[in-house]
């Protein structure tokens, strides 16, 4: 059960709510258009693990940046990039928020601050450390939040990562979603201990677990590590125990783990969760249906306004590998 | 103009970035208190402190990805592998990262990032610290690929690299940091893919990359001396961006070309070379490209197999009289 509304006023209830739906409804809605091949390539999608990025973006401040892995597209709509332009991005689309040159794994936000969207397991996780030092450079209040899953926390990358991080106290929160698989490799069967965030101890800072499916729990454990982070430059780990419901990606039809754990993790599904809290609460059917009456309204038109984007033209394909255009002449043939 | 070390030349352009740009910091493996491996940085971190000149453990994958992030967030960041062996650990962050960034985020998110270290072939270092890697950058779109060969490009071409708004693979010759050359103190800069004719010719032209660029000047002189033959000798400086018109102008006016490289034959830059030559100006050719390139071979200890790998003088004479038909 989530913990109750006396911790927060039910509007940010209600907000958590509303954007856990969004992103429930935009990722139906992509695995709709991927069957009907509008969406091509690998895409991941976040049912199931909505509390963890909408739980932990909820604590962001202007300035914080964020960095995910492929499994983004629930971070980017949680951080308020369009689902227009983010359902144009899955399509292929010149009006994505990548110029339809990214894809699902690819989501950036300049503005928002989200920094990928990367596809590369734990890439992205040094990455981060350095927009951390950036922050610290500079001397801002600011916090990064690298998000990535239990497969990634085998890489020797975010090994590297999380001792730098701890060696040079960086502000930033290592958020491992462990979902208890990488792709069909289960956490038993890929880590030598069970609780990944207890090697935050090798680090030299703290390691927490939180309830991935409660988002009021991500939500507390991650503000108060972000307070953390703000005012004492603190590094930590957050393992937020969650669970996928879909596949690893499209292709894969998850036949590693059986129905009935499925069913089980239905049962805390973290939307019914915060649904039930809401009701207890005072809040209308109607009221909650009207949320869902527009989230679904959103992914709708979001998939519309896809649709009848114009595809790239041929003379986009040479942009932003370079920040300047080349001299022609100078090309080894891009041309 | 000051006579001093290419090491030098390297650590000049360093401070001077690092002084004109609060934004510029230096990053690696005993770059601060150990001064440099290579003695590169000396002095940098007492100039600078250690805000600006930051140590890092044996991390490459770690404190490259730094530095990408780093220039994500909007800092100009040099970071320094000891060797460019080492970027090998490091592989995933410069190509998946710091190549595809700008392009996969459709031009939001630039990467000003410059890697730099020694490079290339030094004596007894056997195969795993002694090769030349830059093909292999080259290859990839979204990096751009430097290779100075004297003290003044060191200089310019890096202070070009730091200014810059893409990721750069910037590759010293270990085995000229200890050579002297001329270089002009100060604001010194040298653009990327513009090549320089180092010494102009009528016969031949000859396209040396990196340090084998003295190779090719050495033989260049046995062959005027001893042959009759004169060499149009072209260092292209950048690998990417290219300078295909110098050379091309040059090809047209000689009709003959020999690319010197250190990096393999096979799949090495100059086959990339040769074949623009040939998109541009085959009509010209009077006779087959010729390349002198390292042996196919992984560098062995051995001094006198380790000679026989490499380019000489000795290859590069016999190449330049091949396709003379002397």
């Amino acid at each position: 059960m989530p913990n109750s509304p006396d911790t927060a006023s039910l509007n940010l209830l209600l907000a958590l709510y509303r954007k856990m739906l969004r992103i429930r409804r935009f990722e139906e809605a992509a695995y709709q258009n991927y069957q009907k091949g509008h969406i091509v390539g690998f895409c991941h999608l976040y049912i199931g693990q909505e509390a963890v990025a909408v739980g932990a973006l909820s604590c962001l401040e202007d300035g914080d940046k964020v960095l995910t892995a492929y499994r983004d597209h629930g971070h980017a709509l949680a951080m308020g990039l369009p689902a227009n332009a983010l359902m144009a991005e899955l399509f292929g689309k010149r009006t994505g928020v990548s110029k339809g040159k990214g894809g699902s794994m690819h989501f950036f936000g300049r503005e928002q601050g989200l920094l990928g969207g990367n596809g590369i397991v734990g890439s992205h996780v040094p990455v981060g450390v350095g927009v951390a030092f950036a922050q610290k450079y500079r001397q801002e209040r600011n916090v990064t939040l690298v998000f990535f899953g239990d497969g990634a926390a085998q890489q020797g990358a975010v090994h590297e990562a999380m001792n730098l991080a701890g060696l040079w106290r960086l502000p930033i929160l290592f958020i491992i979603e462990n979902n208890r698989y990488g792709m069909g490799t289960s956490v038993e069967r890929s880590s030598a201990i069970k609780d990944l965030c207890r090697r935050a101890s090798g680090y030299n800072f703290s390691g927490l677990i939180c309830n991935g499916m409660d988002v009021l729990d991500v939500r507390e454990k991650v503000g108060a590590a972000a307070g953390l982070a703000r005012e004492r430059s603190t590094p930590a780990l957050i393992e937020a125990k969650t669970y996928r419901y879909r596949g690893h990606s499209m292709s894969d039809p998850a036949l590693y783990r059986t129905a009935d754990e499925v069913e089980q993790y239905k049962h805390q599904d973290p939307i019914l969760l915060l649904k039930s809290a809401l009701i207890q609460a005072g809040t209308t059917d109607a009221q909650l249906g009207e949320i869902d009456n527009a989230a679904k309204a959103e992914a709708k038109e979001a998939v519309e306004y896809a649709l009848n984007s114009p595809e790239p033209e041929l003379e986009d394909l040479t942009a932003d590998v370079y920040t300047q255009p080349w001299d022609r002449k100078l090309l080894p043939r891009i041309g | 103009m000051p006579l001093i070390e290419y090491r030098e030349a390297v650590n000049q352009a360093l401070a001077e970035e690092m002084a004109r740009d609060e934004r510029v910091f230096l990053m690696g493996e005993e770059v601060a208190e150990y001064q440099g491996a290579y003695k590169v940085s000396r002095g940098l971190l007492q100039r600078f402190g250690p805000r600006r000149v930051v140590d890092t453990p044996i991390s490459e994958t770690g404190f490259a990805g730094v530095g990408i992030g780093a220039a994500l967030a909007g800092l100009k960041p040099v970071i320094e592998f000891m060797t460019w062996n080492f970027s090998l650990v490091a592989f995933d962050q410069l190509i998946s990262n710091a190549a595809k960034t700008l392009y996969m985020s459709g031009g939001q998110f630039n990467v000003p990032v410059v890697f730099r270290g020694p490079g290339g072939a030094v004596k007894g270092l056997a195969a795993q610290h002694s090769q030349s890697l830059e093909a292999v950058y080259a290859h990839f779109p979204g990096l751009k690929v430097a290779l100075p060969a004297t003290g003044a490009d060191a200089k310019g071409l890096l202070k070009t690299a730091i200014r810059g708004d893409d990721p750069v693979i910037f590759m010293e010759s270990e085995a000229l940091y200890g050579r002297k050359f001329e270089v002009p103190e100060g604001e010194h800069l040298v653009p990327f893919g513009q090549a320089e004719v180092v010494r102009s010719g009528a016969d031949v032209t000859v396209i040396a990359i990196s340090k084998q660029r003295h190779t090719a000047a050495a033989a260049a002189d046995v062959l005027a001396r001893e042959h009759s033959l004169e060499v149009d000798l072209i260092d292209p400086r950048t690998l990417r961006p290219f300078d295909i018109e110098t050379v091309a102008r040059s090809v047209a006016a000689t009709h003959r070309a020999v690319i010197v490289e250190e990096n393999w034959q096979w799949c090495g830059a100059g086959a990339q070379i040769a074949e623009s030559i040939y998109q541009r100006c085959f009509d010209e050719l009077d006779a087959p490209i010729a390349r002198v390139a390292s042996l196919n071979v992984p560098m062995p200890y051995n001094p006198k197999l380790e000679l026989a790998v490499l380019p000489s003088v000795e290859r590069v004479v016999a190449a330049v009289k091949e396709v003379a038909y002397r």
